[in-house]
C-alpha cells in the first residue's frame, strides 16, 4: 500500500475553514501532550487560557488590547506574503514605529501643550513613516539587486531593537532606567475607561482607539485587495511575477511600495501600542508581535478579516500565556500550529489516495 | 590594549559556530531544500547538549545528543518540504518557532546551572609554534575548532570531487535529470536536510559546551542561525567562502565583546565601553554587516549569472516540468 | 546488419525488446490499453501518434519510469522487471527524453557519470573524459567531454544524451521526439548518426508525430491513437502519408490551409538596428532590422538560441535593447511593456505557463490580464467584476476554451486549451501587431489546425503578424515571407516561400554558405 497525492483543481471554502480549525485543534492537542510531559496540567491550562481571555468583559477587553497590534502586524505580513515577499521584519518595523511615534513627544518634535487631535495624528504619521522607511531598505534591495528579503528583514529586526535600546538607555532614559518618562496625556490614545464618567460600565476597560485603526485598516485592505486594480495586480504578481511583467505591471515598483505599506502598518501597530497601552518607550514593548503576525497571516490564509479573527485567538494565547510556565510554551505552540497548518494545506492542494504500489506520484502523461 | 592575536584566536573559536551551521545549510541547499530553521535547530541542539552534559557530566554525550536533537527537528522540516511539498519558507519559520519554544521549555531552570564540564582544549604541537598562524589557529583551541578546520576541506572535496557529491549537485540543480539517471532524489534530499540538522545541532553544542559554556535562553544563539543563512548567500554556496565568512564574523563578535572592556583608545575615552549606551551601535554591527555581505553575494550572483542551486526551494514531483 | 530500409528478410532477425499487453492507467485516463510493441536488433522502429496517444507513456514504461498495471516486457527474449530507470539501464535500455535529462551546470563527463555505479567514491574526470572520447570516436559522434552542458547547442546536447546512454551500455535507444528541436541540417546529421548506430548493432525506437521524417528514417512504423495501437509494424514502402495520418488522427486531415490573398498594407512594425543581450549577458541580437506590414505574416526561422526569443521579447517590451522598435510610428524600444500593449502589440509568448498565464488564477483573471486597464473592466481604481466575467464568458464561447467554470484555475487546462485562452486574449484586443512565438509547440494536430486558422483570420483582418517557429512546415504553410536568423542577425529573406525553399532555408539556419559573412562578423563581436 502506498499513499499518493493527486493535485486538485480547487478546494471548496468549507474545506479550507474546516482544515484550519482542525489544524488548530490538533496543534492544541499536541501542545497538551508536551505540556503534560513537562509536568503541566493541559486541561487546566487551556481552561485557564479561555477564562483568562474570554471569561468576562474585562478580560475580553484585555484580549482585544492584545489583538490590536497583532491585527496591524498581521495585515502587514498578509499584504507582503500575498506578493510572496517574505517580510519577516514586522517586529523591527513595529519597534521603529514605536520609536518614531515616541520621538514626537520625546525629542520633542511638537511643542508641549499641543492638543491631542494634533499630537495623535502626528504620532500616527511618524510611526507609519518610521516603519515604512525601515521596510523600504529590504524593499529596494530586493527590487533593485535581488537581495533575499528574509535575511535583510531579520537582520533589521536585531538592528531595530539595538536602535531602540540606544535611545531608551541613552538620550531618552529616565533616571538611567531602561525606559523613557511617561508620555503626556495628549499623546495617549483614548480608552474605553476614559469614558467611565459618562458610561460607568466602561470603567476599567483598556481597549483603546488603536483597535479602530486596526479595523479601518482591515476594511481598506479588504476592499483594495478584492475590488481594485491594485489588488488584481498584486494577485498576478503573487502568482507569477513573469506573467505580471508580461501584463505590463512594474513589478519592481510594487515590491518597494508593498514593502513600505507593510512596514507602515507594522509601524502603526508600534505607535498604537506605545500610545494606547504602554504610554512610554521601553525596549520590551513587544513580546514578539511581529513574529506571531507571520503565523496569524498564514492562519488567516492572507485574508484581512480572517486576520482579525486569528489575532483575537492569538491575543488570547498571549494574554493567558503570560501566566503559563515555562515561558517557552506559547512560542512552542505557535510553532506547532504553524506546522499543523502547513500539513493541513496538503489536503487543500491534493487529494490523498491510498492505492497499491506504483510511481511515487501519479501525474497524467504528457 | 587589545591583543590582536587573542581576538583572532577567539574569533576563530566563535566563528566555528557559524561555520558548522553554514556548511550544514549549504549541504541542505545544494540538495535543493531551503531550511530557514537553523536558529531553532541550533537552540534546540544547544539546550539538549547542555542539559545532557549537565546531568551526566559527560560533554561528549551532550555533543551527540545535541546533534541528534538538531537532526530530529530537521527531519520535521524534511517531511514538510519533501513529502508534503509545503512552502519551505513557512516551514522553516515554523521550525524556528518550534525549536526556540522547545529550547525555552527544556531550558527552564538551566540558566542557573552555570559551569558544566566542557569539551577539552588542545594545543597542536609544532603547528602552534608557527608565527602568527600558530597562536591564532592551533593554541588552546577547543577540539571542535579543529573539527571545523577538517570539515571545510572535507565538504569541498565531498561536493566537488566525489560521486555522492556529484549526485548531491544534480539533485539540487536538476532533480528530474538526476531522477532519470536512477538517483533517488527524495532519499538524498532527506539525507542532506538531516546533515544540515546534525551540523546545526553541533553548532548549538559548540556554543554551550565549548565556546561560551552555559545557557542564556534565546540569547545563547542571538540570531547566529540567521547569520549562518546569510553567510550561505554571501558564500555563493561554497564551503570555502562560508568558512572565510564564518571566521570573519567570529572575529567581529569577539571584537565587540573585547572592545567593551577597554577604557580608552589612544588616550581618548572609549565610547563603546561596557555600560555606555553607544555599545548598542556595536551590537548592530554584525547584523548590519550581514546585510552588507548578502548584498555583495547577490550582486555577484547577478553579475556572474550564477547563484543559488537551480531547484532550491522547489519540491520535486516526478513528471512535472521545471524540475 | 540492417542496411537500407526494408530490403532484408526480417523474420529471422532476433528481437531486442518486446512489450506484450501493456496496460497503464492514470486517474481518469487509460494511457496504454493492452499495447503490444516489438523492436528487432539493428532496426529503427518508429512510434507514431499525436500528443496524448500514449506513446510517451509506453516508452516511460520501457525506460523504467512508470510501472505498468498489466503486461510483460522481454529483453532479448527474457522477461524483465523494470522497477526504476536503473533497472532499464542495466537491461541495456536508454531513453533520450524530449527535455534532456542533463544537469546544465555540470560538464559532459559529469553528466555521463551521473547514472553510473562507478567510480565507487572519488571522481576521476580526466579518465572518464578519455573514455568518452574513445567511445564517441568509435561510434562517429562528436562530443567535447569537458564542456559544460549550458554552453552546448541543443543538437550537441542531444548527442551528449545519446553518447551517455551508449556509455551506460545501452543496446536499445529510445528517442522521444528527437527532431522537434533541431534544424533540418541537424536532423540530417542525427539521421546519419542513427544509421551508424544501427550498423553497430544498436536498436532504436524513434518517437515522432512528423510523418515525413518517419517515412524517411524508419524500418518499421507503429501507430498509436488514444492509448491503443492502430497499426503495428508497417513497412514504410506500403503506406502513404495520408494513410498514416488517418490512423494517427482517426479522421482525414486537411493537408493544406485556405489562404486568401491579402495585399500587404502599410508598415506596422519596423525594427531598426536593434541589439540586445540574453539572460547570460551575452550578445543575443546584433543589429537586427526588419519590417512587418499590415495583413502580412512574417515568419522567423532559426535554430533555438539564435536570438529569435530575444527578438520577440524586445518587440513586446520585455527585454531592454538599443536601436528602434517602431509600431505605427511610435518608438517603443525604451518603453515599458505597457507602451507595447497600448500600441496594440499582442504577444503569444513562448512559455505559455511561465509567462503567458498565471497558473493558479482563474480563467477570468487570465483572460483580462492584458486589458484590465481599459473600460469597462476598470472604473477608476476599481475593477468591475461582472464586466470582467461577461468579457471572459464571451471569449470562452468564441474561442471554444473548454474548462469546468470561469473560476477554474488555468493550470488544469490542457496545453491546447491554455494556448486558445492566450490567443483569445491577445487576438480579442484587436492587435495591430501580433508576435506569436512557437504558438503550436506541443499541441496535437487538431489543436494546431485551429490555431493556424486563427492566425490566418487575423491576417485577413489586416493585422501584422510576426510568427517565430521552429517548425519549418508551419512557417511554410502560414508565412508570406520568411526571415532566417543566425547568431543574432537576420541573414536572409525568402519571399513567398514554398516547400522547394526548405533546403536553402535550412542551410541559412545553420549559418551555411550564404551566411558566411554573418559568421565572421559574429565571431569578431563575440
Amino acid at each position: 500500500m502506498i499513499v499518493r497525492l493527486e493535485p486538485r483543481a480547487t478546494a471548496p471554502r468549507w474545506l479550507q475553514a474546516a482544515l484550519t480549525l482542525a489544524a488548530i485543534v490538533v496543534a492544541l492537542a499536541i501542545g497538551a501532550v508536551i505540556l503534560a510531559f513537562v509536568g503541566g496540567d493541559p486541561v487546566r491550562a487551556y481552561l485557564h487560557i479561555f477564562d483568562a481571555a474570554f471569561g468576562d468583559i474585562g478580560v475580553l477587553s484585555d484580549t482585544l488590547v492584545k489583538a490590536t497590534p497583532l491585527i496591524l502586524t498581521g495585515l502587514a505580513c498578509a499584504l507582503a506574503f500575498r506578493m510572496r515577499l517574505w517580510n519577516i521584519g514586522a517586529e523591527g518595523q513595529f519597534l521603529l514605529g514605536a520609536w518614531g511615534a515616541g520621538a514626537i513627544v520625546l525629542v520633542p518634535i511638537l511643542p508641549a501643550g499641543m492638543p491631542a487631535f494634533v499630537v495623535i495624528p502626528a504620532m500616527m504619521v511618524a510611526g507609519a513613516l518610521a516603519g515604512g522607511a525601515w521596510a523600504f531598505i529590504p524593499g529596494i534591495l530586493k527590487a533593485r539587486l535581488g537581495v533575499n528579503e528574509i535575511i535583510t528583514t531579520l537582520m533589521l529586526n536585531y538592528i531595530a531593537l539595538a536602535w531602540l535600546q540606544f535611545w531608551v538607555f541613552g538620550p531618552w532614559s529616565e533616571g538611567g532606567f531602561q525606559q523613557t518618562g511617561p508620555f503626556p496625556r495628549e499623546a495617549w490614545l483614548p480608552r474605553l475607561t476614559d469614558f467611565a464618567a459618562q458610561i460607568p460600565v466602561l470603567a476599567g476597560l483598556t481597549t483603546h482607539l488603536g483597535l479602530v485603526f486596526a479595523l479601518v485598516a482591515t476594511a481598506i485592505m479588504s476592499v483594495v485587495l478584492s475590488r481594485t486594480r491594485w489588488g488584481y495586480e498584486m494577485r498576478l504578481i503573487g502568482d507569477n511575477a513573469r506573467a505580471a511583467r508580461y501584463a505590463g505591471i512594474n513589478v519592481a515598483k510594487y515590491v518597494i511600495v508593498v514593502f513600505v505599506i507593510s512596514g507602515a502598518l507594522a509601524g502603526l501597530a508600534g505607535m498604537s501600542e506605545v500610545s494606547g497601552v504602554v504610554h512610554r518607550l521601553q525596549d520590551r514593548i513587544s513580546p514578539g508581535y511581529g513574529f506571531t503576525a507571520i503565523i496569524i497571516a498564514y492562519l488567516a490564509r492572507l485574508g484581512p478579516w480572517r486576520v482579525v479573527l486569528a489575532s483575537i485567538l492569538f491575543g488570547a494565547l498571549i494574554l493567558a500565556g503570560r501566566e503559563i510556565q515555562p515561558s517557552g510554551v506559547p512560542a512552542m505552540i505557535q510553532g506547532i500550529i504553524l506546522f499543523c497548518l502547513i500539513a493541513s494545506d496538503v489536503l487543500l492542494r491534493y487529494r490523498v489516495r491510498v492505492g497499491r504500489p506504483a510511481e511515487a506520484t501519479a501525474t497524467a502523461p504528457t | 590594549m587589545i591583543d590582536l592575536t587573542l581576538i583572532l584566536a577567539a574569533g576563530v573559536a566563535s566563528g566555528t559556530v557559524l561555520l558548522f551551521a553554514a556548511i550544514g545549510e549549504i549541504f541542505a541547499e545544494r540538495a535543493g531544500v531551503l531550511n530557514l530553521g537553523v536558529e531553532g535547530m541550533m537552540l534546540f541542539g544547544a539546550v539538549a547538549g547542555f542539559s545532557v552534559a549537565a546531568a551526566t557530566g559527560n560533554p561528549w554525550l551532550g555533543l551527540v545528543v545535541a546533534m541528534l536533537a538538531g537532526g530530529l527537528l530537521s527531519l520535521l522540516h524534511a517531511v514538510m518540504a519533501i513529502h508534503l511539498r509545503a512552502e519551505q519558507v513557512i516551514s522553516g519559520l515554523a521550525l524556528t518557532f518550534l525549536g526556540t519554544g522547545l529550547a525555552r521549555v527544556l531550558g527552564d531552570g538551566l540558566s542557573s546551572v552555570g559551569a558544566v564540564a566542557t569539551l577539552p582544549r588542545l594545543t597542536v604541537p609544532l603547528l602552534a609554534e608557527v608565527p602568527l598562524i600558530g597562536p591564532v589557529l592551533f593554541r588552546e583551541q577547543s577540539v571542535l575548532t579543529y573539527v571545523g578546520f577538517l570539515l571545510v576541506p572535507l565538504a569541498v572535496y565531498w561536493i566537488d570531487r566525489t560521486r555522492p557529491g556529484l549526485h548531491l549537485r544534480a539533485v539540487g540543480e536538476r532533480p528530474a535529470a538526476a531522477d532519470a539517471q536512477g538517483i533517488d532524489v527524495v532519499r538524498l534530499r532527506y539525507l542532506y536536510v538531516l546533515v544540515g540538522g546534525l551540523l546545526a545541532g553541533l553548532a548549538g553544542a559548540t556554543i554551550t559546551l565549548a565556546i561560551s559554556p552555559g545557557w542564556f535562553g534565546d540569547q545563547t544563539t542571538n540570531g547566529r542561525g540567521w547569520i549562518a543563512i546569510g553567510l550561505v548567500i554571501f558564500a555563493q554556496w561554497s564551503p570555502l567562502r562560508a568558512a572565510l565568512g564564518a571566521y570573519l564574523f567570529g572575529a567581529i563578535f569577539r571584537f565587540i565583546i573585547d572592545i567593551q572592556g577597554v577604557p580608552a583608545v589612544l588616550g581618548f575615552p572609549n565610547p563603546f565601553q561596557a555600560g555606555r549606551s553607544a555599545t548598542f551601535f556595536l551590537e548592530m554591527l554584525p547584523y548590519a554587516f550581514v546585510i552588507v555581505v548578502v548584498v555583495i553575494g547577490s550582486r555577484e550572483a547577478l553579475r556572474r549569472r550564477v547563484g543559488a542551486p537551480a531547484a532550491l526551494g522547489i519540491p520535486y514531483v516526478r513528471g512535472e516540468r521545471g524540475g | 546488419m540492417a542496411g537500407p530500409q526494408g530490403t532484408q528478410p526480417r523474420t529471422s532477425t532476433p528481437l531486442a525488446i518486446e512489450a506484450v499487453g501493456i496496460v497503464k492507467s492514470f486517474p481518469g485516463v487509460i494511457a496504454n490499453d493492452h499495447v503490444d510493441f516489438d523492436l528487432r536488433v539493428g532496426e529503427i522502429h518508429a512510434l507514431l501518434g499525436e500528443n496524448g496517444a500514449g506513446k510517451s507513456t509506453l516508452m516511460n514504461v520501457l525506460a523504467g519510469l512508470y510501472r505498468p498495471d498489466e503486461g510483460e516486457i522481454r529483453v532479448g527474449g527474457e522477461p524483465v522487471q523494470l522497477r526504476s530507470p536503473r533497472d532499464a539501464i542495466a537491461a541495456g535500455i536508454g531513453m533520450v527524453h524530449q527535455h534532456f535529462a542533463l544537469v546544465p551546470s555540470q560538464t559532459v563527463a559529469e553528466n555521463v557519470l551521473l547514472g553510473l555505479d562507478r567510480p565507487r567514491f572519488r571522481l576521476d574526470l580526466k579518465r572518464t573524459e578519455a573514455e568518452i572520447m574513445s567511445l564517441a570516436t568509435d561510434i562517429g559522434l562528436r562530443v567535447e567531454p569537458s564542456a559544460r552542458i549550458w554552453q552546448l547547442s541543443i543538437g550537441e546536447q542531444q548527442r551528449v544524451e545519446i553518447v551517455k546512454m551508449l556509455f551506460h551500455g545501452a543496446r536499445i535507444l529510445i528517442l522521444d521526439e528527437p527532431t522537434a528541436v533541431l534544424a533540418p541540417q541537424e536532423t540530417a546529421e542525427l539521421f546519419e548518426n542513427l544509421r551508424a548506430l544501427t550498423d553497430a548493432a544498436r536498436s532504436i525506437i524513434f518517437i515522432s508525430h512528423k510523418l515525413g521524417e518517419v517515412l524517411s528514417i524508419a524500418d518499421r512504423i507503429t501507430v498509436m491513437r488514444a492509448g491503443k495501437v492502430t497499426a503495428a509494424g508497417l513497412e514504410p514502402e506500403g503506406v502513404t502519408r495520408a494513410d498514416l495520418a488517418r490512423r494517427m488522427v482517426g479522421r482525414p486531415v486537411l493537408e493544406s490551409l485556405e489562404r486568401t490573398k491579402v495585399e500587404p498594407g502599410a508598415v506596422v512594425l519596423s525594427v531598426e538596428d536593434v541589439t540586445a543581450l540574453n539572460d547570460r549577458g551575452l550578445p543575443a541580437l546584433r543589429g537586427v532590422s526588419l519590417q512587418v506590414h499590415a495583413g502580412e505574416i512574417v515568419g522567423i526561422a532559426a535554430v533555438a538560441g539564435n536570438g529569435q526569443s530575444e527578438l520577440a521579447q524586445v518587440i513586446t517590451g520585455l527585454r531592454a535593447c538599443t536601436g528602434r522598435v517602431v509600431v505605427d510610428g511610435r518608438d517603443i524600444a525604451a518603453g515599458p511593456v505597457r507602451a507595447a500593449i497600448e500600441s496594440g502589440v499582442g504577444h503569444v509568448p513562448e512559455d505559455r505557463a511561465g509567462v503567458g498565464s498565471a497558473p493558479n488564477l482563474s480563467l477570468i483573471d487570465n483572460l483580462i490580464m492584458r486589458r484590465f486597464r481599459q473600460q469597462p473592466i476598470t472604473r477608476g481604481p476599481f475593477l468591475d467584476a461582472s464586466a470582467a466575467r461577461s468579457k471572459a464568458q464571451t471569449l470562452q464561447g468564441a474561442y471554444e476554451i473548454s474548462a469546468p467554470t470561469l473560476d477554474t484555475p488555468v493550470r488544469i487546462l490542457s496545453g491546447g486549451n491554455l494556448q486558445r485562452l492566450i490567443l483569445a486574449r491577445e487576438i480579442d484586443a484587436a492587435p495591430r501587431l501580433l508576435v506569436a512565438v512557437q504558438p503550436t509547440r506541443g499541441l496535437d494536430v487538431g489543436a494546431i489546425e485551429g490555431i493556424h486558422q486563427l492566425l490566418l483570420d487575423l491576417r485577413e483582418q489586416g493585422a501584422a503578424i510576426l510568427l517565430i517557429s521552429e517548425e519549418l512546415e508551419e512557417l511554410l504553410a502560414l508565412a508570406d515571407r520568411i526571415l532566417v536568423m543566425y547568431e543574432g542577425q537576420v541573414t536572409t529573406a525568402v519571399e513567398r516561400p514554398s516547400a522547394a525553399d526548405i533546403d536553402a532555408i535550412g542551410l541559412h539556419m545553420m549559418g551555411g554558405e550564404g551566411a558566411d559573412s554573418a559568421i565572421d562578423r559574429a565571431s569578431t563581436v563575440g
